[in-house]
């Protein structure tokens, strides 16, 4: 039928990818998320000018105004990163199962984290920064491995569903795990509650600190293995056919995605549903290519948490709502639309 | 243009378990030719195949490739020289067929190095030789069976290693398919030179498209060579407990194995004698 030419076909530039389109959308989600930064910066329940915004921007905190739009500066901070960390996480996730219901929030690898901060708190008395964020990694990694161990179990490997089940099953037993150390703990029972519901409200610059070292390399790692999640896409043999060392690969992006949400969650509270969200609306604008999936998920991982904060500050005036408790109700629909498709197929 | 590699399996034991599936098992597969491995079902084709591109460790013995033992070779290296096909990848939900093809450039590629022209055109090239290039911008998930077969194998052709391996190609594919694929395979091994090792279940396709053949049997070789000398009805009635006829296929000059049961085996009479039937 056909011969096999050896020489390269002329129309090499057709084959391209669609570079333009995706260049495209990653200008209109970078715009996205300035605009939503600079409403962060602006709305919150009391009015400021625009005036008082610009000096408080300046470093000015003299008048009324201008302290309130100094302190939410680091909130604003604090939602691009944590948001930005939880939607590559969800990302990285599930490239890892190849399970597009994979998110730290679903598989309660949130939740071993917030289960290990509070334990920390309550019975070692842990209460530098820096060890609270090591508790919450901790406890998202061994979380990670026991769901996936569980969700594993029996025919079919970590089928989509068995693995929500699992993660659905142990938040369900984490959650009262917290609340059972907590309760009978007058000292820590408030702040553990309105931590667990997941929010950026108190954030300072010093919080943001002490995770950045931890979200950085969580990146890092994170973005590193694009190229393997692309091969690990094909399916493990293939995979292993391409030259990806399978067991290694995982195991890396794996480490990024739970140093991601360990760290995240440690900053900000159990906050679910952005790492399930957001890489899926990310593949119906980039496609399925990791190198640029990755990095926009987290640009709209930052722009949905960032916007779901400025949100929650206008639907609750004179109060505010926190973010964790929107993104609930922005996933809950979503998670439940990708369950009813047809088939749950595996990514 | 390509550089031949030898490849073989020396004294290979492979097991999954308890279950040993491969034992002391000696083969050499012919450079730059094709080479069909066929065997009744769960004789251990798939699993000798899985193991010669090194996913399945042996339990003793080696594999070498050019006189190195594969088990030991860095894995992006391997992969430059040898390709694999599984029998079922997965295609992820919408990939381009450009996108999936481009994939086929891993082991060509580092961490941080970005995609090259070089790249290009090894997809262009593969896109091309698949006849695949008008469907470059469509999604896998769209295409027919066949296509999708092609599809796969310019994925494994981007990868541009000279020794190829491939699990079943044809499963899964209509009559017509499966000669395309094998034909395509055919035009890749006599244009490049590429080494070409496909388990088969089909016997006749086997015997008329291999260069070598080698029959499996209990984890060993019951015979390999010329398909002429490998597939007899000895050779049937050992490897798959079935008795059978071989005559010279009259289109190829092959051997082609017509398989009798226990019905419809007494030849009618006026087919016999060469007359028209009623």
């Amino acid at each position: 039928m056909t011969s096999v030419r050896s020489t390269p076909a002329p129309d090499a530039a057709l084959v391209r990818r669609p570079g333009p389109v995706r260049f495209l959308w990653l200008l209109v989600v970078v715009g996205l998320l300035v605009a939503l930064m600079g409403a962060s910066v602006a709305i919150g329940s009391r009015d400021v000018g625009w005036s008082e915004i610009l000096a408080a921007l300046g470093g000015s905190s003299e008048t009324m105004g201008e302290a309130a739009v100094t302190k939410r500066i680091p909130r604003t901070v604090l939602a691009v990163v944590v948001g930005a960390a939880l939607g590559l996480s969800g990302a990285v996730m599930q490239g890892v199962t190849r399970n597009p219901l994979a998110d730290p929030g679903v598989l309660g690898i949130n939740m071993g984290a917030s289960l290990a901060v509070v334990a920390g708190i309550a019975w070692f008395g842990l209460f530098s920064a820096t060890s609270i964020v090591w508790a919450a990694i901790t406890g998202a990694a061994v979380a990670a491995v026991f769901v996936y161990a569980v969700g594993s179990l029996g025919r079919g490997g970590a089928t989509p569903l068995k693995l929500a089940l699992a993660g659905a099953a142990t938040s369900a037993a984490l959650t009262s795990f917290i609340t059972a150390i907590a309760l009978p703990r007058g000292d820590i029972v408030e702040n553990v509650v309105s931590w667990e519901i997941g929010g950026v409200g108190g954030a300072t610059f010093t919080g943001i600190g002490t995770v950045a070292p931890f979200l950085l390399v969580g990146f890092a790692v994170s973005l590193v293995s694009a190229r393997s999640l692309n091969s690990l896409a094909l399916g493990d043999e293939l995979a292993a056919g391409l030259g990806e060392r399978v067991a290694l690969a995982r195991g890396v992006a794996a480490l990024g995605s739970v140093l991601l949400c360990g760290a995240a969650t440690a900053a900000a509270g159990p906050i679910g549903f952005v790492g399930l969200v957001v890489p899926h609306l990310c593949r119906l604008l980039v496609g399925v290519d990791h190198r640029w999936l990755l990095p926009f998920s987290a640009i709209a991982g930052a722009c949905l948490l960032t916007g779901a904060d400025v949100l929650g500050r206008i639907v609750a005036r004179p109060t505010e709502l926190d973010v964790g408790i929107l993104t609930a109700l922005i996933g809950a629909p979503f998670f439940i639309a990708i369950v009813r498709r047809q088939k749950v197929r595996e990514l | 243009m390509t550089a031949t590699h030898s490849l073989a399996a020396e004294d290979l034991t492979l097991a999954y378990g308890d279950r040993t599936v491969i034992e002391g098992l000696d083969l050499l597969v012919p450079p730059g030719r094709i080479t069909a491995v066929v065997g009744a079902n769960a004789c251990g084709k798939s699993t000798l195949l899985r193991s010669m591109s090194r996913l399945l460790s042996p339990r003793s013995g080696r594999v070498l490739l050019d006189g190195k033992a594969v088990h030991r070779l860095p894995a992006k290296e391997l992969a430059r020289t040898l390709g694999l096909l599984p029998q079922s990848p997965i295609a992820p939900e919408g990939i381009t067929v450009a996108d999936l093809v481009g994939r086929g450039r891993h082991p060509h590629q580092r961490v941080f190095s970005r995609w090259s022209t070089e790249d290009d055109a090894a997809v262009a090239a593969a896109l091309d030789a698949t006849e695949t290039t008008p469907l470059a911008d469509r999604a896998v998930d769209e295409l027919s069976g066949g296509q999708r077969q092609r599809v796969w194998i310019a994925m494994a052709l981007a990868q541009q290693t000279d020794v190829l391996l491939l699990d079943e190609p044809t499963t899964f594919l209509d009559v017509a398919h499966q000669i395309e694929v094998l034909d395509l395979l055919t035009d890749l091994n006599r244009a490049r030179g590429t080494t070409i090792v496909m388990v088969l279940h089909d016997l006749n396709l086997a015997a008329r498209y291999a260069d070598h053949l080698v029959a499996l049997s209990g984890g060993r070789i019951h015979a390999a060579g010329e398909p002429a000398d490998v597939l007899t009805e000895e050779c049937v009635r050992a490897v798959f407990g079935l008795d059978s006829q071989v005559i010279v296929d009259p289109t190829s000059g092959k051997p082609l194995m017509l398989p009798m049961g226990r019905h419809h085996t007494a030849p009618r009479a006026d087919v016999l004698q060469g007359t028209p039937g009623s």
